[in-house]
């Protein structure tokens, strides 16, 4: 046993509440506040992985979310979550958990075979081979590095869990609840403002109430409470535990992840914006790089500590220290004080007198300076150390059985959340840290910081810089040490972690640099350091500084590489929150959409409306059911729900004028109570949209738009009058969700809206393109005589809360005629019949109406349209443009969609020249066969002749150049 | 250089690897090349090889005002394809995809290039027309897709969800010769080849102004002092507007932010490449098993090389919707870049309206997986003065309104 | 993410309640223009790395257009003004030559 679980201690625990969980196959007892990790420590178990590359046995090293090595698979099913650190993840009873990256078994993993091969598998080695032979990189090397990759499994089952986004806004974020957070919570709280306090662990305090430090003369433990007890009796303070502070984005943008406890949802997501954020996010211990640092046993020193005092485990009978400063010293201190050995300190300085050493030197351990570690003994687990100079090479001076080692390479302020708006970091010799550069803050929308740091997260480590009290001991400085020893020479630099995850050593490093990778980004990139999970925060610091020391160049000029969010990871659940299934968009519907439902409609999404596709009977196939939809309205009559179409109000005096810039017709000229179809076009001059015009007073026409025009042309509408026409006086109002609008359509639809009674609809009163207001069984109405289908056709715009009223009415009084509603598809089938064009068919954003047929739509008699200019460039007047015709095939099948004429040749690329497309094809019903629009070069003039089209498998299908309007060609029917 | 390969490695292995040299010569700049390339991206790198290898020219300075493939080549989602709707850009997509597919070899250096895959998904029925529209297309101009049923994509990608509710999946366009590859291989394989061929990679080097004279261009000047040259390239993508500004020309572009972020890794659960159009997210696993994710840009100016996190949600909420085994899944790390988005969102290779002077960007969301063929028309053009390749790109096309307009058919990010 | 001040609301909004519209002020050339003009206006633009007057509506809330002066480089912002007017008010062009 080397690992176990001490009788005494352990603050965070209760053990009064006992657990059990399951870890690969052992059973693992527990306590209530332990976490995975110190629960399998306590056990006796130290391997919880395997590290990516080489497969090495790991175990845990740090106690908090920088932990790199002990990752493992939690729960089951629809809660199994892969890469969980074991050191921040509680401890539940039942729960089951297992190591990851291992076959057969954590403990005999084939993977090791790599291990043997680290020679041949240096940083880098992938981009020096696998290069022939060449078919083998995609059907072998890399098949096999894909399955030997990633770490944990993927989940097979959807998420059983659910999770929750909320808003805060406050005038202070602090992030961080140790003491220098929780004082900076308290002085903001008493400046009055809103204040909100996050701590990524469910305890408060950070590291002194391990460290026994006192503060304002209490102990650590007892100030924290009172600070807390204080700071929940405020109304405008919020402490948030379990909370990490993910990223902090421009203008004060700070995303918060909760962890959060019971049968709700599984994490919260803050979307906070603060007036200032401090970070009070503390500091990490850095490693020290020796041959086998990374030997399971080995763990920082302040990790080890934490593990003792936190959880009541020890994690070794018998403990080497390792250290190049003062604070591995008090690891000392603690073990000694759990009953447990401290065989030897190494301490690297070549001499250090502070009040720590002295206290540890006074409780009789070996205290050896200017030594270090040359190699840890041992391969799964430590048995020993092998000791040297820290001036020399290696050379073996001592072996000290021990099971434990706890190193300490000094510390790194948690600058994160200072970096990722642009803060900066200045290198401070003294303490061989970055600290914040306090002068170059991240800037804010006002141009001035929005970021402070404080604490030991602006490298005041001894929190004396605080304006609470906080006992200081005298402390000797730290010596920097990069590398231990300082000589070390290949064999033992090509064992020394400083990536203990993606297994980067020293060695791979000094290789980057020989090869030419001097940016330490370039350097990062090809050693993989610090791309990890836990994102370099062990490691950065340790691997930068060999870099320096290997360009030999001071370790500011070689920098860092770029901090990014999150701080720790986050669950893309969590992100994607609420919104998914039913929720992820808002969905729109027409007041007739549960009718349609009820119909068996078949639903098509429209943006973000659904409209009835067709409505298929029986076990009528969809082509059937638009077949017979379209004999229905063509023979009898039909009814659409056309609600979706924009309708947009524009009124005021200077609204004709205004119309007409937007239309390429002149719209100003169109009498009251008629209709004009309109087409509009961007200042590149091609079309955006179309739609029927109404005139409805002298200074109000009613413009229709697309479905799922109306927001894009309303917008398109305020652009122009709030940017460039501001003088003049129009007003826009977005009509569309305020009426409801249905289509009757066919030879007997006039006799349907007779029935219904209430307005004259005949051919003289309301004659084709004219609109008329009424009522329709009793309801107010407007009515529209205008027509996409080419038969007698009136369109109905009733207000939206008596749409379903109106829908039931017509259905009615149609019954007996067979009435049948009918769905998009006939809709477009139907005015393909008739060569009408659709925005977003015949045209894909670079369409002229020149290009369409559309010449008379275009008024001769204005100076200036919105496009106009546009549509005189070169090559919108190239006679070789492609123009609008109908297609018909020879045999009458229907043309595949998409498909290219082709024409004679290849152009310069080698691709074959064409010269027409398929823009519109369906079969049509009344007519018999497949019909077509299209657009193909000089179209028009080339009646008759026959074009070879590209089918499927290289087949082509003759079509002819003919009309695009196939029936009722003299539009007798649109106009009954 | 010393050609990479297995026996290299092994028997480096035997003397600790001391034996590998420098990837690129660091060097001291002249003060005179044939021609200058400012930026030392993918695109800038492979401009510069294909100078060397096509032409014969390589008295060739790349300028790079930070690390080389620091800027985009270093930041994208690293997907290749070339299912493209209009001629040009099929074109010159296809030829950097088929360069791809031997670049390994060519440069000595393995890219990874992983032939997987890249299906984009068609959700809506406008979006299965274009899809069907692109793969007519596509077969005439020599690039293998094909439109394929919803059946087969549940097989290609059994993590999809098909279903919806919301936008059910109708189908969707392969390209099977598709795939990814290692975003700073790429950079670094030509940059080793370009040094290997004496030209100069000027690191660190910033240009802070260029001269233009009677003649046309005559030199630049930067951090390093000033570099005369016989023929400019300005390959700087989001910074383009900035040098165009020196050498006194505009460009119809706008600079935005684009994020992307990778999830921490798992073992392999995805193959192929997805595009996911209508709900605005893209998908991929690298072989690292890290799930890779983008999207569309910010829609608005910004040089920080940082983004609104909005956008990422809205991202991670379409993917998380289309695969859900991702929910469980743990954003690892996200980032940003700036793109150059042109006004037909089709890149620009072209002379300039000074002599000598020649630019290629407003590659937008699309620059990664054209990196060959984008440097080896280029090339071909500042060589030459004409190139079939970037004939279409010219600057001129937007006076005459000859759009080029992916938007039919383009994915969620060109 | 941005948060820029609704000169119409007198609030200071998320940018997720904004819909960005590009560079402000330009002059639209129509018929009658030469090619150069009408490319300038339509294209060419600055896309300064700096401060910059940018076109935002505010799309989910009162529905106006404003300018807002903001440095791409660094986010920060000078100052935003309604869009109805054809200049950027002294006192928000001052701030921007300040900064750069």
């Amino acid at each position: 046993m080397t690992t176990r679980r001490l009788e005494r201690g352990g603050r965070l625990l209760n053990r009064a509440r006992p657990l059990g969980m399951r870890f690969d196959a052992y059973y693992v007892r527990a306590f209530e506040g332990d976490t995975l990790a110190s629960a399998i420590l306590a056990n006796g178990h130290r391997l919880l992985g395997r590290s990516f590359k080489y497969h090495r046995p790991r175990s845990v090293v740090a106690s908090g979310p920088e932990e790199p090595n002990a990752l493992l698979g939690v729960g089951e099913g629809g809660r199994f979550t892969p890469n969980v650190r074991a050191t921040t993840e509680p401890a539940r009873d039942r729960l089951v958990c297992r190591s990851q990256n291992a076959w057969p078994s954590l403990d005999t993993d084939v993977g090791i075979v790599n291990d043997w091969m680290a020679k041949g598998l240096p940083a880098g080695f992938y981009y020096k081979t696998f290069l022939s032979p060449r078919p083998f990189w995609k059907h072998v090397f890399e098949p096999f590095i894909r399955r030997a990759a990633g770490l944990g499994e993927a989940p097979s089952e959807p998420d059983a869990d659910t999770y929750e986004t909320t808003y805060a806004f406050c005038d202070t974020l602090v992030v961080g609840g140790g003491i220098a957070g929780l004082a900076a919570a308290k002085d903001a709280a008493d400046r009055g403002d809103r204040v909100i306090l996050v701590e990524q662990n469910a305890h408060w305090g950070g590291r002194a109430p391990v460290d026994g430090d006192v503060v304002e003369g209490q102990a650590a433990e007892d100030w924290v409470r009172d600070a807390l007890r204080t700071l929940d009796a405020s109304e405008n303070v919020t402490c948030i535990p379990s909370c990490q502070a993910a990223g902090v984005y421009d203008h004060g943008y700070v995303l918060l992840n909760e962890r959060l406890d019971g049968d709700g949802p599984r994490e919260r997501l803050w979307r906070v914006r603060a007036g200032r954020v401090v970070v009070a996010t503390g500091a990490l211990e850095r490693p020290l790089s020796f041959a086998g640092n990374d030997v399971p046993g080995v763990m920082l020193a302040s990790a080890v500590r934490d593990y003792v005092v936190n959880w009541g485990v020890s994690p070794g009978e018998r403990t080497v220290i390792v250290t190049n400063n003062d604070d591995a010293y008090r690891t000392a201190l603690t073990l000694l004080n759990a009953g447990l050995e401290v065989r030897a300190i190494l301490d690297a300085r070549p001499k250090a007198d502070g009040a720590l050493s002295r206290r540890v030197a006074e409780r009789g351990v070996d205290i050896q300076m200017g030594r270090g570690v040359a190699k840890v003994l041992g391969g799964k687990t430590v048995t020993g150390v092998a000791t040297c100079a820290q001036s020399g090479e290696g050379e073996v001076l001592q072996t000290i059985e021990c099971d434990a080692v706890a190193m300490s390479g000094g510390w790194s302020p948690v600058v994160h959340l200072w970096s990722h708006c642009g803060g900066k970091l200045q290198w401070d010799a003294g303490r061989a840290m970055f600290v914040p550069d306090a002068d170059r803050p991240p800037l804010g929308a006002d141009g001035t910081g929005f970021v402070t740091t404080t604490g030991a997260a602006s490298g005041d480590l001894t929190l004396a810089g605080l304006a609470v009290d906080v006992a200081q001991h005298a402390t000797a400085p730290i010596l920097p040490v990069w590398q231990m020893p300082e000589g070390a020479p290949h064999a033992l630099r090509a064992k020394s972690f400083l990536d203990f995850q993606n297994d980067v050593k020293v060695s791979d490093v000094r290789l980057a640099a020989q090869e030419g990778f001097e940016s330490v980004e370039h350097a990062k990139r090809y050693t993989t350091l610090g791309m990890a999970t836990d994102q370099g925060k062990l490691s950065n610091i340790n691997g930068l500084a060999i870099l320096s020391d290997a360009l030999g160049q001071p370790i500011p000029q070689t920098g860092t590489t770029t901090f990014r969010p999150p701080w720790t990871p986050v669950t893309l659940g969590a992100l994607a929150g609420e919104a998914a299934g039913e929720l992820f968009q808002p969905l729109r519907r027409t007041p007739m959409h549960e009718r349609h439902e009820q119909a068996g409609a078949f639903w098509e999404p429209v943006g973000r409306w659904r409209r009835p596709y067709c409505f298929p009977q029986g076990k009528e196939s969809h082509a059937d059911a638009v077949a017979r939809e379209i004999a229905a309205t063509r023979n009898g009559v039909g009814m659409l729900d056309a609600s979706t179409l924009g309708k947009l109000r524009v009124s005021g005096p200077d609204a004709g004028r205004f119309v007409d810039m937007l239309y390429t017709n002149m719209m100003s000229n169109l009498g009251v109570g008629r209709c004009r179809y309109g087409l509009m076009c961007d200042e590149n001059g091609f079309l955006i949209d179309d739609g029927v015009v109404a005139r409805l007073s002298d200074d109000v026409w009613l413009c229709h738009t697309t479905t799922g025009g109306a927001e894009r042309i309303h917008g398109w509408m305020e652009d122009w009058l709030q940017t460039e026409w501001f003088d003049w006086q129009v007003h826009v109002v977005d009509l569309t969700e305020q009426f409801a609008q249905i289509a009757v359509v066919g030879p007997k639809a006039r006799t349907v809206l007779e029935r219904l009674g209430g307005m004259d609809v005949s051919r003289d009163t309301l004659p084709f393109m004219r609109w008329s207001a009424g009522t329709l069984a009793g309801i107010p109405v407007r009515v529209f005589r205008i027509s996409f289908s080419g038969e007698l056709s009136y369109e109905i715009a009733v207000p939206a809360n008596h749409g379903l009223e109106l829908w039931d009415a017509i259905a009615a009084a149609g019954a007996d005629l067979g009435i049948t509603p009918y769905g998009t598809e006939a809709l477009h089938v139907m005015r393909a019949e008739k060569g009408f064009v659709m925005i977003g068919d015949e045209t894909d954003g670079t369409i002229i109406p020149q290009d369409l047929g559309l010449d008379w739509a275009i008024s001769k008699k204005k100076d200036d349209f919105l496009g106009k200019r546009g549509q005189q460039r070169t090559h919108m007047t190239d006679p070789d443009r492609w123009k609008l015709v109908g297609l018909r095939t020879l045999d009458g099948s229907v043309l595949p969609d998409g498909a290219y004429a082709l024409d004679e040749g290849r152009n310069e690329n080698g691709q074959r020249k064409v010269q027409g497309r398929v823009t519109s094809t369906y079969r049509s019903p009344t007519l018999g066969h497949g019909i077509a629009m299209g657009l193909v070069r000089r179209g028009p003039d080339r009646m008759g002749q026959v074009l070879f089209f590209t089918g499927s498998r290289g087949k082509t299908i003759d079509a002819e150049i003919v009309s695009p309007v196939f029936y009722d060609p003299d539009g007798e029917k649109q106009d009954a | 250089m010393r050609r990479h390969s297995v026996f290299a490695i092994a028997r480096e292995a035997m003397r600790d690897h001391t034996g590998w040299p420098r990837a690129w010569a660091r060097v001291e700049p002249r003060d005179r090349y044939d021609v200058v390339i400012v930026g030392a991206g993918g695109h800038g790198l492979a401009t510069a090889y294909y100078l060397g290898k096509n032409h014969g020219i390589t008295d060739v300075a790349v300028v790079e005002k930070g690390w080389l493939g620091g800027g985009n080549t270093g930041r994208n989602t690293t997907i290749i394809r070339s299912n493209y709707l209009q001629d040009p850009s099929a074109a010159i997509y296809e030829k950097a995809r088929s360069l791809y597919e031997t670049l390994s070899q060519d440069l000595n250096y393995n890219v990874m290039f992983s032939p997987r895959g890249v299906l984009m998904l068609a959700q809506t029925h406008h979006e299965v027309r274009g899809y069907q529209r692109t793969a007519h297309a596509n077969g005439l101009q020599g690039v293998r897709t094909e439109w394929i049923g919803p059946g087969r994509v549940k097989e290609l990608c059994p993590i999809m969800n098909i279903e919806g509710p919301r936008y059910p999946v109708l189908g969707g366009l392969w390209q099977s010769r598709g795939g990814t590859a290692r975003h700073d291989a790429v950079a670094w394989g030509y940059a080793r080849a370009c040094s290997d061929m004496g030209m100069h990679i000027l690191q660190s080097t910033e240009v802070t102004g260029i001269e233009t004279g009677p003649g046309g261009v005559q030199a630049v000047n930067t951090t390093r002092g000033r570099i005369a040259c016989g023929k400019l390239g300005l390959v700087a993508a989001g910074h383009s507007s900035v040098l165009a500004d020196m050498a006194g020309f505009r460009l119809p572009l706008e600079s935005v932010p684009l994020q992307a972020l990778v999830s921490e890794p798992i073992k392999p659960c995805m193959d192929i490449v997805v595009m996911a159009n209508t709900v605005h997210g893209y998908l991929s696993q690298s072989d690292k098993g890290e799930m890779v994710i983008g999207g569309g840009t910010d829609g608005y100016a910004g040089y920080t090389q940082r983004g609104s996190f909005h956008h990422v949600e809205e991202t991670v909420r379409a993917l998380v919707e289309t695969f859900p085994i991702l929910s469980r899944l743990k954003m690892l790390r996200q980032w940003g870049g700036i793109v150059d988005v042109t006004g037909d969102r089709s890149p620009i290779l072209s002379k300039t309206p000074v002599d000598g002077v020649f630019i290629n960007c407003g590659w937008g969301t699309g620059g990664f997986k054209a990196i060959p063929g984008s440097g080896f028309g280029f090339a071909e053009l500042m060589a030459t003065g004409a190139s079939p390749l970037c004939a279409a790109f010219g600057l001129d096309r937007f006076r005459e309104g000859r759009f080029i307009d992916e938007s039919v058919a383009a994915g969620v990010a060109h | 993410m941005l948060s820029l001040h609704c000169p119409h609301c007198d609030l200071t909004v998320e940018e997720t309640e904004l819909s960005p519209g590009g560079e402000a002020h330009l002059t639209r050339h129509g018929p009658g223009s030469d090619d150069d003009s009408f490319e300038e206006y339509l294209f060419l633009r600055p896309n300064l790395k700096g401060p910059t007057l940018e076109r935002w509506r505010h799309a989910y809330g009162c529905g106006k257009w404003f300018i807002a002066a903001r440095d791409t480089a660094t986010m920060q912002v000078f100052g935003t003004y309604p869009a109805q007017r054809g200049d950027c008010p002294p006192e928000i062009r001052d701030r921007m030559e300040g900064a750069t």
